[in-house]
Formats: structure tokens, sequence, C-alpha cells
């Protein structure tokens, strides 16, 4: 993004209060850039939907300020909901309309002349042209939620959002949605998705949020966070058994298997030195051999249970 | 103005009578078939004539009104709730729509099915009696303000009731009885007092006499307070629906 750019959507010191206390949002403040990806991540109840209905103008906010676009989302409400797409968390849709109307309602509702061609495109985009007459109490779960983010788009929203869109839905219609995603970014739309796929986030986002106890406790690109937080590990496959870990390698924290065939090097992935080159001439001087090697890389869902846990 | 906004919550209500024609229409229309039968023609053949006319043609007002109240407030009062209780409310909440356009959209919706039903229930009560209205216009008046004000007070219900039940409570607990008390089918004459004294106190009694009145040019209250009285319930509605919107009571947490 050029940094002269505004950001598309801009929270300042957000809280929500729920009647009774609760606090469901703490001081969040957050921006998000036209046309990136961002997946926001957290356990049940960290308050991820609220932000979400906060923006789209479902829940008022206690204080703060959001704006969208540059207008604010309270004073300026035509505005920022009309560029606003929400997929909702839930399936639910109007039973006894049907695929073709409950996107016509969903367009006009949002200020637009009708459009029989763009539904038709949005439509075919989905693969539902095919069940445009059809109710939706007669489609599948997974056709439902297709549904639903061609009503999001009904309006040809700029902004989107997309609650738990994959929740309950089966792999292959997932990689049919992060398609989808994927060719919406392309167009200019920017994006924003809960989660509780890392897979999801890994797959599609370009950053990664993580919200906890209404706090978002982290902030940053997908591959610098997996870059930062991500631990590395080597796999020696031993031609020998060792029965201990030489002392002369007690620096580099190795761990060995309980058969004995394996030791684990575990080091991070930011730095510019890893100890590799090390290790292997100390593992040649201490008559160690290996028959075979390999690497992994923490997941995404073992850096936000960390973050998580910790931030707990 | 989000005119396609209001276009498409009133399609969308529009649409629900379709699909359900016979709850909507036919069984109001049968209803009332009913009431001219057995009291216009069979027990009303008994009575003398009320206040100069017969007891079939007495009634017609209010039967229109009966309908009108009934219909306005289930209308609205269900096409509220229903997306409260399934949860597609959000997209109302999200869209960009000021609080004067979902009113707009929905109350017209209601209202006009109300006034579509009480110009049925008119063209019914023509089969059994010969109709003479008066004041045409001051009766569309009556009818369209009827139906206005009580399809904003059924708005209203809606947002309030979490259940099924209280979504019904108010229109059979209340409502009825007032209509019934209200000298729908006998002029509060006929009755003793304090009982004459106390129906002076049901609001229904003035917008069924200003009914009438439009009809018969016969009435139990003078016609300007009973216009008085609706125009200002109406106001009093709408008072309560922008505060509901405003606070976003029930809708927005």
């Amino acid at each position: 993004m050029n940094s002269d750019e505004k950001p598309i959507l801009r929270i300042k010191g957000l809280n929500k209060f729920y009647s009774g206390g609760f606090q469901a949002l703490k001081d969040i403040n957050l921006d998000i850039n036209k046309g990136e990806i961002v997946a926001l991540l957290g356990p049940n109840g960290a308050g991820k939907t609220t932000l979400i209905s906060v923006v789209c103008g479902i829940v008022n906010p206690s204080s703060g300020t959001v704006t969208v676009d540059g207008n604010d989302i309270i004073k300026d409400f035509r505005k920022t909901r009309s560029i606003i797409g929400l997929v909702p968390q839930e399936l639910t849709t109007d039973s006894f309309e049907t695929v073709f109307s409950t996107l016509a309602f969903s367009r006009g509702l949002f200020g637009k002349p009708p459009s029989p061609t763009y539904i038709e495109k949005v439509l075919r985009s989905l693969s539902l042209w095919d069940k445009k007459d059809d109710m939706i109490m007669t489609l599948s779960g997974g056709m439902k939620r297709r549904v639903l983010i061609a009503k999001a788009l009904s309006h040809e929203p700029t902004v989107l959002f997309l609650d738990e869109p994959t929740a309950g839905v089966d792999v292959n219609l997932r990689k049919d949605m992060w398609e989808i995603v994927r060719e919406l970014k392309a167009e200019g739309v920017t994006i924003i998705l809960t989660t509780h796929y890392i897979e999801e986030a890994e797959e599609i986002a370009d950053r990664v949020g993580v919200i906890n106890n209404g706090e978002i406790i982290l902030m940053e690109d997908k591959d610098k966070l997996m870059a930062k937080l991500g631990k590395k590990q080597l796999i020696l496959d031993l031609c020998d058994q060792l029965s201990a870990v030489p002392q002369s390698m007690a620096d580099y924290k190795l761990e060995l298997s309980d058969n004995g065939m394996q030791l684990v090097y575990t080091f991070t992935a930011q730095g510019d030195r890893t100890g590799i080159t090390a290790l292997m001439d100390d593992l040649k001087l201490a008559g160690i051999a290996f028959r075979d090697l390999n690497t992994t890389q923490s997941s995404l869902e073992e850096i936000f249970v960390n973050l998580v846990e910790e931030s707990s | 103005m989000n005119i396609y906004g209001i276009m498409a919550i009133y399609k969308f209500e529009m649409a629900r009578t379709k699909r359900t024609l016979v709850q909507s229409i036919v069984a109001p229309v049968i209803t009332t078939s009913l009431y001219f039968i057995v009291f216009g023609a069979a027990i009303g053949s008994r009575i003398d004539q009320v206040s100069g006319i017969s007891y079939g043609a007495f009634i017609v007002p209010g039967l229109i009104m009966l309908n009108l109240l009934t219909h306005s407030i289930s209308n609205a009062s269900f096409g509220i709730y229903f997306p409260k209780f399934v949860g597609t409310v959000y997209e109302m909440l999200s869209a960009p729509v000021s609080t004067l356009e979902v009113v707009l959209g929905y109350v017209g919706a209601a209202a006009s099915k109300a006034v579509i039903l009480g110009i049925i229930i008119l063209i019914t009560a023509n089969f059994f009696i010969d109709l003479q209205i008066a004041h045409p216009v001051m009766m569309m008046v009556f009818i369209l303000l009827t139906a206005i004000s009580f399809s904003l007070f059924g708005f209203i219900l809606g947002i309030w009731a979490d259940n099924f039940e209280k979504l019904s409570i108010v229109p059979m607990l209340l409502v009825t009885p007032l209509v019934f008390l209200g000298g729908s089918f006998y002029s509060t004459d006929m009755l003793p007092q304090p009982w004459q004294t106390i129906s002076h106190f049901n609001p229904v009694l003035y917008l069924v006499s200003g009914l009438r009145w439009s009809f018969y040019e016969i009435s139990e209250v003078s016609v300007m307070l009973s216009l008085a009285s609706i125009l200002i319930f109406m106001f009093a509605c709408l008072g309560v629906v922008y505060y509901l919107f405003k606070t976003g009571y029930k809708l927005r947490s």
C-alpha cells in the first residue's frame, strides 16, 4: 500500500460494554488497508463477532470511533454501510424466498437499483445460477452459506466481512470459498474474516490478528508472524542408536527420541544464524552419523495457541 | 432517501401476503360473511333499527374496524418479529436505511394490506346489504389513518415481543375486547349506566364512531374528536418507534 493512502477501516479506542457490565471489546485500535485480507483469530467469546457487528452497525459501540473509507459509521452510516457486505456466522436465511429474490431484496435494501445482470453474475460466480428459482429452505447447508455470500455481494461492496465463512462446510466447499475470496481480493475488495480454522488464515490472509478477552493481542503480516514467532525443528534420523546426548553438545539443547534413533534441534526462524552449520560440525566431531534429515515449521495454529495461553 | 431500500422491504412484505393468501385475505372475508349471515340476517332481522338504520348496515363500520385493527397489528408485528426470530434482521440493521425508511417499508406494507382487506370487506358487505356511504373521502381518511396507526402499534409490538405468546397476547387480550366493547356491534346508548360512561374511555369507540359517521352521518362522539384521537395515537406510536430505533431497544445491543 502507498504509505500516504488512508486505511479503508480505522478503529480507534473502541470499547463495548454489554448490559450487565460485561466488556466485550477493550480499547481496540486497528487499521486495515484497502485490498488486503485480514484474518481475525480468537477463541469463542473473544470478541470477534462483536467487533464485526459494531463496524457493520448491528451493535452500538460504547466508546471510540470507527471510520470506513474516511466516514464515521454513526454520523455517515449510509456511506459506510453501503460499501460494506456482511456474511454472518449463523445460517440465517429467509427460508421461503427463492435464491434470486433474496439477492434482489438485499441489493435493494442497500440502496442499489435493480440489476438482474449483476445478480446473475454473482450467482454464476458462486455456482448458484442453476438454483436461482429454488426456495432457500430446499438448499443444503453449504449452498445456504453460498447464498449468504451472494447476498453480501449483491450490492457490490468494497469491504467484505466474513464471520466464520467456512464453519460447518466440507473441505471441497471450503477450498471453493478460498478461491472466491482470492478472486474478490483481485477485484480490489478488502476482506476481513474471522475463523477458527487456522489453516484458513494461513492459506489466504495477508495479515493475521489475534483477539482474546476483547483485546487485540497481535496484528501482524502473516509471513512476518510466521518468521518472527514460528519455531523450526531440524530432525536427524541417526545411523546408530544413542543412549544419551553427548555432554559436548549440551549447548544445542538437543532432544533425543525415546528409541534413541532421532535427534531434534529446535531453532527460531527469525535469526540470521540458525546454528545448523556448527551443529553439523560438532556432530561430525562427536562421531554421530545420520542417514536422513528434515525440517518442520510451527503452524499458525501453534503460534495462535501459544499467544492465547500467554495472554490468558 | 433510500427509495430502493423502502421498496425492497415493502415488496418483501407484500410478497409474504401472496404466499399466505388464504390466511391473509380469504379467512377474514369468510369470517366477515359469517358475521353478516349470523348478526345481519339471522339475528339482525329480529332486532329493531339502531339509530335509524338496519342492524346489518349498522355493524359494517364495526366489522371493517375490527379487521383493520387486528390485521394491521398482526401484519406489522409479524413483519418485524419474524426476522428477529430467525436472525435475518441483521441485514436490515447493517443496511443503509434510516428509521423512517424501515418504518415506511414495514408499516407501509402492513397498512396497505389492511386497507386492501378493509375494501374487500366493504365489497363483501355490499353482497349482503344495500350500503350507503355518505362521506367516501372521510371514510378513506379514517380507514387509512387507522391502518397506519395500528400498523405502527403492531410494529412496536413486534419489536417488543421476544416470543410468539407476547406477539399474540396483545391482540387477543386487549385489542379484540376493546373492539367488541367499543360499539362495533351496538350503540353505547343501548348500555345501562355506568357502562355507557365507561365505554367513553375505550379509544376504539372513537374510531368506530368516526367511521360510522362517514357511512351514515351518525356518531356517538364528535367527528373531530374521533379524528383527533386517531392522530394523537398515530403520533404517539411514531414517537415510540423513533425512540426504539434511536436506543436500539431489542434490536441493537
